[in-house]
């Protein structure tokens, strides 16, 4: 009954999305203010009823109603309450509404700013953004619903979203339980942090295609998302570092990368994001590449549409489980539409998006960006190859293949390390105009100091010559960004008469957009330290000892001391805890303690790490077996992960430079995007 | 008396079972005569290349399901065996299809196709750059007194520094 309701709320919200559609397109055409308002509320009604829906479905969930088979297939009674909320986004068909709900939230923010000096954009922004909303909806209604309830026929047992004529509701006593490596707090968070990220790349891809249909190509419509842009990056970047931190404790590997199609999939619209961020500074500067960014905005929704529907349906294990999913071909039809609508207004507004300015130098920094770009987009071709690859080979020869990690890693750490060498050049480059000699001059001193710190590495650390390049690279950027904050601390220091904190934070406060950048570069080249640790000097053992016996890994030796096993009933869980004594050179560090927890309701084993964590390496332990009877013993799986510390501080020091790029700047900026055009005057203060 | 002699006689026949299991492991594998089983690294070091036959790109080591380990246990037995890398992963290949390995035999086809496009669009970007070069190059008097004026914020950072040295 309340399924019922359910499903009857989201065919309300279905109608309402496409009456938003077709009144803001009518409206639009036919010069009707009012129906574009009708347009605009009814859009601005979809987050409440989404909201309404959402609860229905939460309210089944927490309340074991099991006769609905998305409640049964995610819920059992031993979870506690928060987490049968949160598996809400635990299954396909919840995620999808979830993200739906999201859409819809993103969706009403940008339709209740003040719309005046772009009233023209507003029709076009609710056509993008309720078509995007009316297909997820439909999805959800017709594919996946997360209401369809289980009725017991004559043919036995199935769920239906309508009670057939001969059927009997039929609820299970308990459900399967939320898939216990989705119980992890790192899980719940991930999802909608990724989700985030995706649904607030549609608000500059909506407002490119305003900007496209009314034939305003100037670069308003990026000044106008340029935030939006920001915050979708920020929310991707750190649903990715989220999935790689729950990767890291749960899967129980001893990484937080593995190259996976799924993980792939969430990062290709990063790429293309963070390129378009940089090329948008040069249609702003410069009033150029604007065919670019339009594609570079396109490319993100496609991307990001294919990214969530590759991140919950396993479609890409074969080429038969696409065709058998209903949602496939669908996703792809959706994909396909809007790439060739985009494509074809672009060629469509192709001479009105020509450039104002040409290029005057290949050191200027607008070239140097797009060489950056061609960088992004080259991990990307790289990224996209080795998903599709396995279907293709399926298809065309029948064999089924596996394209893992070295594959991307050979393939995609040249074209890191060129990005690494431009982070460092590119910044101190002049826009318009830079020689050999000008950058020279500014380089040779970082260079000179990060050869040196190479130097000193290559005598105390590593003579592994990729490391050394990498740390040469980090190195360079490093001294670059901080030789650029004390340039400018010192000017101000000097000018202003202020003493060096309070000309940082001046500095960074004048200019949020450069120093923010600075900023998340630098915050970059420490998650590098990090994923160059782990990639270049990870060790590993594994051994079965005996109690009080001794393995020994890098300066580490670890001592197995005892093993427990008992059950938390309430939860659903039996645990198997070993401890182990950590000495490194003969001196006891402590203890640390890997486990095994086994879901009773699942029937799945969870590998929980036991860790050690310093800014020099974790070490990282796996119970990986363990013989209940005799004296076997137990066997464990050792890591020890230099450095990988340093990914993680890294990304909060990344948290805090977009948020400083992104924190609204007062009068200056709002200035510059109410007035529209580009104003060179306005360039000073708005900084890049 | 009779039992010592007994006795004897079992430690001779003990002693020549084993000489005799001795020289016929010697003849028949080299392994066994090089020593103890494999440890678990050297299971690992060659399971890790290897991906899980029915879980999504799991690598054979770091598999969890009981028949992941048992196929560890069939590379145990195979290195004891005296086998090669290549040996067993051959075998994998053959029993189970090439998915098993970490990467497409076909290295050539795998790497090929992204090369190609890469060098495309570096192709592009750069006769974009001709392009964009070749007419300013008329108007580069003219054009350089008006857009060069490096970043304004830049020239007066530099100006402001000079001041001050």
């Amino acid at each position: 009954m309340i399924a019922n309701f359910g499903s009857g709320v989201l065919f309300i919200t279905f109608l309402v999305t496409l009456y938003s559609v077709f009144a803001a397109i009518y409206g639009e055409r036919k010069q009707i203010p009012a129906l574009v308002e009708s347009a605009r509320r009814a859009m601005l009604l979809t987050w409440p009823l989404l909201t309404l829906t959402s609860l229905i479905l939460i309210y089944l969930l927490v309340n074991d109603h099991y006769e609905v088979q998305f409640v049964y297939e995610v819920t059992s009674r031993s979870m506690p309450i928060y987490l049968k909320v949160t598996a809400w986004w635990g299954g396909q068909a919840g995620s999808l509404l979830f993200w739906s709900w999201l859409m819809a939230a993103f969706a009403s923010l940008v339709t209740l700013r003040k719309w005046e000096r772009d009233r023209e954009f507003l029709p076009w922004v609710i056509v993008v953004a309720c078509i995007t909303l009316a297909f997820f909806i439909g999805m959800n209604l017709f594919f996946e619903s997360p209401f369809k309830q289980f009725y017991q026929t004559f043919n036995g047992v199935a769920a239906y979203s309508f009670k057939p004529a001969d059927g009997v509701l039929f609820r299970p006593e308990d459900g399967n339980g939320l898939n216990p490596l989705l119980r992890h707090p790192g899980m719940i968070i991930h999802p909608p942090m990724l989700y985030l990220g995706f649904v607030s790349f549609v608000i500059p891809y909506a407002f490119a295609i305003a900007a496209l249909i009314t034939n305003r190509t100037d670069d308003r419509w990026i000044r106008l998302t340029r935030r939006w842009t920001l915050w979708a990056w920020l929310f991707l970047s750190f649903g990715l570092v989220l999935g790689g931190r729950w990767a890291y404790d749960v899967l129980g590997w001893g990484g937080y990368w593995g190259w996976d199609p799924v993980e792939i999939a969430a990062f290709m619209p990063w790429l293309t994001g963070t390129a378009f961020l940089h090329s948008v500074m040069i249609q702003e500067k410069r009033g150029m590449l604007k065919h670019w960014n339009m594609l570079l905005i396109v490319l993100t929704y496609a991307l990001v549409i294919f990214g969530t529907f590759l991140t919950r349906s396993g479609v890409l294990s074969s080429v038969h489980a696409f065709a058998q999913s209903a949602i496939g071909p669908l996703f792809f039809g959706f994909i396909a539409l809007t790439l060739i609508v985009s494509v074809a207004l672009i060629l469509h507004r192709w001479s009105s998006l020509k450039s104002e300015t040409e290029m005057t130098s290949l050191l200027s920094r607008e070239a140097l960006f797009l060489l950056n770009n061609l960088l992004f987009m080259s991990i990307l071709v790289v990224c996209f190859w080795g998903v599709i690859f396995p279907l293709i080979s399926e298809l065309f020869s029948g064999q089924k293949v596996t394209v893992g990690p070295p594959f991307y890693e050979r393939a995609t750490s040249p074209l890191f390390g060129a990005l690494m060498l431009l982070m460092g050049v590119a910044p101190l480059s002049a826009w318009a105009h830079s020689t050999v000699k000008t950058l020279g001059r500014a380089l040779w001193k970082p260079t000179l100091a990060a050869v040196a710190i190479t130097v000193t590495l290559f005598f105390t650390y590593t003579q592994k010559i990729g490391a050394l390049i990498g740390f040469f690279l980090i190195a360079f950027v490093i001294l670059v960004t901080l030789y650029e904050y004390w340039r400018g601390a010192y000017a101000r220091q000097r000018s202003q008469g202020e003493n060096v904190f309070t000309a940082l934070w001046n500095l960074t406060r004048r200019n949020r957009r450069r120093y923010g950048g600075y900023i998340i570069h630098l915050s970059m080249m420490l998650m590098a330290i990090g994923i160059l640790g782990i990639e270049m000097f990870q060790r590993e053992t594994q051994g079965t000892l005996k109690h009080g016996e001794t393995i020994s890994l890098a300066n580490y030796e670890l001592t197995y001391r005892e093993i427990a096993q008992w059950d938390d009933l309430p939860s659903g869980v039996n645990y198997r805890r070993a401890v182990l004594d950590v000495y490194e050179n003969g001196e006891y560090l402590g203890q640390i303690a890997p486990r095994i927890d086994y879901y009773y309701d699942s029937e799945q084993n969870m590998t929980i790490p036991g860790q050690r964590s310093t800014f020099r390496d974790d070490l990282y332990v796996l119970l990986v077996d363990w013989e209940p009877v005799g004296e076997s013993g137990a066997t464990f799986k050792i890591f020890v992960n230099p450095l990988v510390n340093w990914l993680w501080l890294g990304s909060f020091l990344f948290l805090a430079g977009i948020v400083i790029a992104a924190w609204p700047e007062k009068e200056t900026e709002r200035a510059a995007v109410t007035a529209g055009a580009r104003l060179p005057q306005k360039q000073t203060s708005a900084a890049d | 008396m009779c039992q010592q002699k007994f006795l004897r006689v079992t430690y001779y026949k003990l002693l020549l079972g084993a000489i005799a299991a001795l020289a016929l492991s010697f003849l028949s594998s080299v392994a066994l005569a090089q020593g103890p089983t494999p440890t678990d690294d050297e299971v690992n070091r060659i399971a890790k290349q290897l991906y899980c036959p029915v879980c999504e790109s799991t690598p054979l080591d770091a598999c969890p399901t009981e028949a992941c380990r048992q196929w560890r246990d069939l590379i145990r037995t195979m290195l004891a065996e005296g086998k090669s890398e290549a040996e067993i992963k051959q075998y994998f290949v053959d029993h189970y299809g090439v998915r098993v390995l970490a990467e497409p035999p076909n290295r050539l086809a795998t790497y090929l196709i992204p090369a190609i496009a890469i060098l495309l669009g570096a192709l592009l970007l750069f006769r974009g750059f001709q392009m964009w070069m070749k007419p300013s190059k008329a108007r580069v008097a003219v054009k350089t007194a008006q857009t060069s004026a490096p970043d304004p914020y830049v020239a007066r950072l530099e100006e402001e520094l000079k001041k001050q040295k």
